[in-house]
């Protein structure tokens, strides 16, 4: 059995490793609300843009020169996965669950006899990727440093995936987060990125409704600039709620985690105590028979 | 007099949402005043200034650097890149930004992407705006 002063040592590191979990709880809280905040005012936007792109793509969809960015190259061959993770571990099993999918992924892609290349958002997807594709891997990027992930910041990035799309590094595109669904769930997600997805309406309406707006100027122009934003939204939608997501399941894992910190230290305490009163038994008997020997 | 609802969104919250009478739109082919019943558009903006009235009486001013703009009958939705209320335009925030801007499109070089280029060099331009602006304001 263990000894009084053993038991005492890992008593008061329980109770540190708790007092730390405790912490990390309450910062994850706080920090959720500020990127739940985010994420909702983010929403907005995306949605009118949405509508937007929704009656002009419809209407420039079927040219023979349509944009890139709206209809593919036209190949199925070689996929770009652009994968969104958080910077920071100890969330549970946040990073390990698009780690996964974007694994399940490649492996099928490949299966498939497709190329697949790996854009990594976030450190730990990156570091968990490597592992096994690293050949793949072909951009990482990581806001660790950053304070406050900005509009700006996904913007870099859809530019990344612009360039490598004008010059055919890739056919088709696919984002894979995980989408906040609410502070205990976050569900790994796949959306396509390009060739963009047109809502089933817009498509089937076609030269309907959509008909009847002017454009100022040309649809290709507007086309041209709305097609990166959109990118661009797209991901830092996809950044927000990953953001989210994270401080959602580090604030779980935390909780958690002090949970069973307390319950350690309750056995534990337990423990000392039946240990400490079998020594003064033993003592007291040892006096005893000492005595009766005299 | 008859009003419509204008939404000013930009990618990081919702800004404005109203009913007003008149919007002023900075767009790509010149200024365009916005009334209840406008045809069904959508415009790219230039940047500019985006001027609200209600009630008989200019209410707001802001400042975009860019966007779209979607107008149908009884709603028009802006879409805007960067949007600064005028009055917190200051002339020295934005010179101090036009010098950033650029800085990086100096730093982009020439074999970089046409992309890469354009976007800085846009970035400059609406920095330029910015300050003629603030400085007319």
């Amino acid at each position: 059995m263990a000894s009084l002063k053993d038991l005492r040592g890992r008593i008061n590191s329980v109770k540190s490793t708790r007092k730390i979990t405790q912490a990390m709880k309450m910062v994850a809280a706080a920090k959720l609300r500020r990127a739940q905040a985010q994420a909702e005012a983010a929403r907005p936007y995306a949605e009118r843009m949405e509508k937007i792109l929704a009656s002009l793509g419809s209407a420039v969809a079927g040219m023979p020169d349509a944009p890139r960015m709206l209809v593919g190259t036209g190949a199925d061959k070689v996929h770009l996965l652009v994968v969104v993770t958080a910077d920071r571990g100890l969330a549970g099993p946040f990073n390990t669950q698009v780690g996964r999918l974007a694994r399940a992924r490649v492996r099928a892609l490949e299966a498939e006899g497709k190329t697949v290349k790996i854009l990594t958002v976030g450190r730990k997807g990156a570091s968990f990727l490597k592992r096994e594709f690293a050949s793949r891997l072909v951009s990482e990027v990581s806001y660790a440093n950053k304070k406050r992930v900005g509009f700006e910041d996904a913007e870099a990035v859809a530019l990344t995936i612009a360039e490598m799309l004008d010059q055919g590094a890739f056919d088709v595109c696919s984002l894979l987060y995980n989408r906040f669904r609410n502070v205990i769930s976050q569900i790994p997600t796949e959306q396509r990125l390009i060739p963009a997805p047109l809502p089933e309406g817009g498509v089937v309406a076609g030269p309907g409704p959509q008909a009847l707006y002017e454009y100022e100027p040309t649809e290709e122009e507007i086309l041209a600039t709305l097609l990166p934003r959109n990118l661009a939204i797209q991901l830092y939608r996809a950044i927000l709620e990953s953001a989210a997501g994270e401080h959602g399941a580090r604030m779980n894992a935390m909780d958690n985690a002090t949970r069973n910190a307390g319950e350690m230290i309750n056995k534990l305490t337990l423990n000392y105590n039946r240990t400490r009163q079998a020594n003064i038994t033993r003592e007291l008997i040892e006096i005893i028979s000492g005595a009766e020997a005299v | 007099m008859a009003t419509f609802l204008l939404e000013l969104v930009s990618p990081e919250k919702l800004l404005l949402s109203r009913q007003v009478e008149m919007a002023t739109i900075p767009a790509i082919e010149g200024e365009m005043g916005v009334l209840a019943g406008h045809a069904p558009m959508i415009v790219a903006l230039k940047g500019g200034v985006i001027r609200v009235r209600e009630n008989g009486a200019e209410t707001e001013k802001l400042f975009v650097a860019g966007g779209f703009a979607e107008v149908s009958g009884e709603r028009v939705t802006i879409l805007a890149d960067e949007v600064t209320p005028l009055a917190q335009l200051s002339r020295a925030g934005s010179e101090r930004k036009l010098v950033e801007a650029e800085a990086t499109l100096a730093a982009v070089a020439t074999t970089d992407a046409p992309e890469k280029r354009d976007a800085a060099l846009l970035r400059v331009l609406s920095a330029k705006l910015a300050v003629d602006v603030a400085e007319a304001a």
